[in-house]
């Protein structure tokens, strides 16, 4: 395989697919981000205070753990953890929510608007508002306030106000429509924190570059522990944040071989799920939130609601450069149903001591059909994006349910 | 009075200006989706608003994330969308007017979206069939529309971008050098219907405008009464009045036909 073309390019498309599909008003301000991001790429003094905050606050290195019991139970491959549950605020959301915020403060903008899904950006977000001393409001739907109560708590401990949003779908992608909505109206003096790879541009480029801190680390740790280059990078795929922030480093070694694990929900005949790339009937080229990609929609054009038991995945449309990953044949997708994901949960718990996100788990599920096909020779790197504790209500729910 | 239509598209929007001038007025363009607060009512609130003498009108294509709306257009299409509305719809809702005799220039606006899934071929042929005279799309931004532009070109249609008051003097004439028929100018930042009085900036940003442009200048979010509507015609060259039209007609066809009325009436 030839090395990978540099994207996105100066109009940010990857390939067919970004772009930047936004109203007017705001494009100035996508200008100007653009310019002040590529500037402060360069720039020594922004890059140190991000490195020494990664370092010092987020507490970065996060460490590779091998998963023993869990290799030894599946009893193919070495499976790897990236340790991103051990980020603070609990997942890989900070390493993006505090770049952003320091180029806000850059930009000499004091306020910033989010939107959650899961509740961890939002969280992220609050928490690198309340270190910055920014002013922060997030947008939430309201279903996924009811199933990450949690996090809302937490938000709203950290100083952020929390608004609920009650239009369409009520979840993830109704949250970034009201906090857009917010930005065009308030876009002088705010910036938009937006928490995943996709957006228009330069969202998917500038999210990937601050979440490939760990891709970057991981590939030297999984070195150091297995002395060789993963076979596999496994990640879960919302709107492709925590695996564009692992996959991006890896992208030229050809030998490693990149999975993408979408939500599969009820399963894909159900029409019950968020997996972009697996259902081409509802699954079309569009445009969502000022990004040209894979978006799951009627035949007229309108947006579908999507279902996982995970929030953070629960969404119909992709990054961008995934959409051009796939094109590339670079990496692969697969997904796995709520029912894997809450197995894959329960599994790490009681096999390694840890309490996954429901979004990693769907990771996780797709580590426990694969691991078992390699050698033991063989190596599998997974991004354990967050941690558990949020989705402890949702689990439990889910578990009653099915009456265990 | 099923009259031969005499002009169409970019033609009958550009005469529309043209007439309103010769008449020393802005233009009257109001805006309605179709389908609220349901099918039959929308098209009687767009014939009313005909028969009261608006120059050009904006046929509301629903969508359901509708990003650049305040919540009254949310609400009322995502009404629309309940009753069933597509964009096939809202196409031959416009054909339906035309045999109504309405003559009135009549321009889709909408989301990028579901007129990429309706097809830009289809839906540029299906203008002319049924007799749509243009389109604007608040999130296809002049930079990022070359295959519809050609394709709208090519059919000497209409295609309205957007000139926001953040627009630097570069995105000013990208908006002008692209534009066919009207400028869409924002009066403020913010989505459709917002309230605020009218800023002051916005005569500075029609005289950005003129320094690049002769188009004509349509002025259009937060206008909501005949006292603003004066007022702004005396700076523009159309005054856009959406929500407030769209509140009326909820009501009912009367009340969205009075209040289009005393608009007309005050430019």
């Amino acid at each position: 395989m030839t090395t990978m073309p540099t994207v996105p390019d100066a109009r940010g498309y990857f390939g067919p697919f970004g772009g930047r599909f936004v109203p007017e008003t705001v494009i100035p301000a996508l200008e100007e981000l653009t310019a002040k991001y590529l500037e402060m790429k360069d720039d020594p003094d922004f890059q140190n205070e991000l490195i020494n905050l990664n370092r010092t606050y987020i507490g970065r290195p996060t460490p590779v753990t091998f998963a023993a019991r869990l290799t030894e139970y599946l009893g193919g491959a070495k499976i790897y953890l990236k340790r991103e549950d051990l980020a603070h605020s609990g997942a890989h959301k900070i390493n993006n929510a505090l770049g952003q915020a320091l180029l806000t403060k850059r930009m000499g903008k004091k306020r910033i608007i989010a939107e959650t899904g899961a509740g961890q950006h939002g969280v992220a977000s609050a928490t690198a508002a309340a270190l910055l001393g920014l002013d922060c409001v997030v947008y939430m739907g309201s279903v996924d306030m009811e199933r990450q109560k949690p996090n809302v708590f937490r938000m709203k401990l950290l100083g952020a106000q929390v608004c609920p949003v009650e239009s369409g779908s009520k979840t993830l992608k109704d949250a970034i429509n009201e906090a857009i909505r917010d930005w065009v109206t308030n876009v002088r003096s705010s910036h938009y924190l937006l928490g995943s790879a996709l957006g228009p541009h330069p969202y998917p480029m500038m999210v990937r570059d601050f979440q490939s801190v760990i891709g970057i680390e991981a590939r030297e740790q999984i070195q150091q522990m297995a002395g060789t280059l993963p076979d596999f990078v496994v990640a879960c795929v919302g709107g492709g944040s925590n695996s564009i922030g692992i996959f991006y480093p890896f992208r030229d070694d050809a030998n490693v071989e990149l999975i993408g694990v979408e939500a599969g929900g009820h399963g894909i005949e159900s029409g019950e799920h968020a997996a972009r790339f697996a259902d081409e009937k509802i699954s079309r080229l569009g445009m969502l939130h000022g990004t040209k990609s894979y978006v799951m929609q009627t035949e007229d054009g309108q947006i579908m609601e999507t279902h996982s038991i995970s929030a953070g995945l629960d969404y119909p449309s992709v990054g961008p450069e995934h959409a051009f990953l796939r094109h590339q044949e670079r990496a692969e997708y697969t997904y796995a149903t709520d029912e894997e994901a809450l197995e894959a949960f329960q599994l790490l718990c009681k096999l390694e001591g840890i309490i996954p996100a429901l979004e990693s788990s769907h990771a996780v599920a797709e580590v426990i059909k694969l691991a078992p096909k390699l050698s033991k020779d063989a190596v599998v790197l997974v991004n354990l994006s967050g941690r558990g504790d949020k989705d402890l209500d949702t689990v439990i729910n889910a578990l009653n349910e099915r009456g265990e | 009075m099923a009259t031969a239509i005499q002009t169409h598209g970019l033609a009958a929007i550009e005469k529309a200006f043209a007439q309103a001038k010769t008449e020393k007025r802005a233009a009257f363009i109001p805006y309605f989706p179709i389908g609220y607060p349901d099918y039959a009512t929308s098209l009687d609130v767009i014939t009313a608003f005909a028969e009261v003498g608006a120059d050009i009108i904006e046929v509301g294509v629903p969508f359901s994330d509708p990003l650049a709306d305040g919540p009254a257009i949310q609400a009322a299409t995502q009404i629309a969308l309940k009753n069933g509305t597509t964009p096939q719809h809202c196409v031959k809702a416009i054909g339906e007017l035309r045999q109504r005799g309405i003559q009135t220039p009549m321009v889709l606006m909408g989301y990028v979206n579901p007129f990429m899934a309706y097809g830009y071929e289809k839906l540029t042929a299906d203008a002319k069939k049924f007799g749509i005279d243009g389109f604007i799309i608040p999130d296809l931004p002049a930079d990022e529309a070359d295959d519809f532009q050609k394709l709208v070109d090519g059919y000497k249609l209409g295609l309205s971008y957007f000139v926001a008051p953040t627009s630097s003097p570069s995105r000013i004439r990208l908006a002008a050098q692209k534009s066919r028929g009207y400028i869409y100018l924002v009066s403020i930042t913010g989505t459709t219907g917002a309230k605020e009085a009218l800023p002051e900036e916005l005569t500075q940003n029609v005289a950005a405008i003129r320094t690049v442009t002769q188009h004509p200048i349509a002025v259009g979010f937060g206008v909501n009464t005949p006292n603003q509507a004066k007022q702004l015609g005396q700076l523009v060259d159309g005054v856009i009045v959406g929500t407030a039209l769209v509140k009326a007609g909820g009501k009912s066809v009367d009340e969205a036909r009075s209040l289009a009325a005393a608009l007309r009436n005050a430019l």
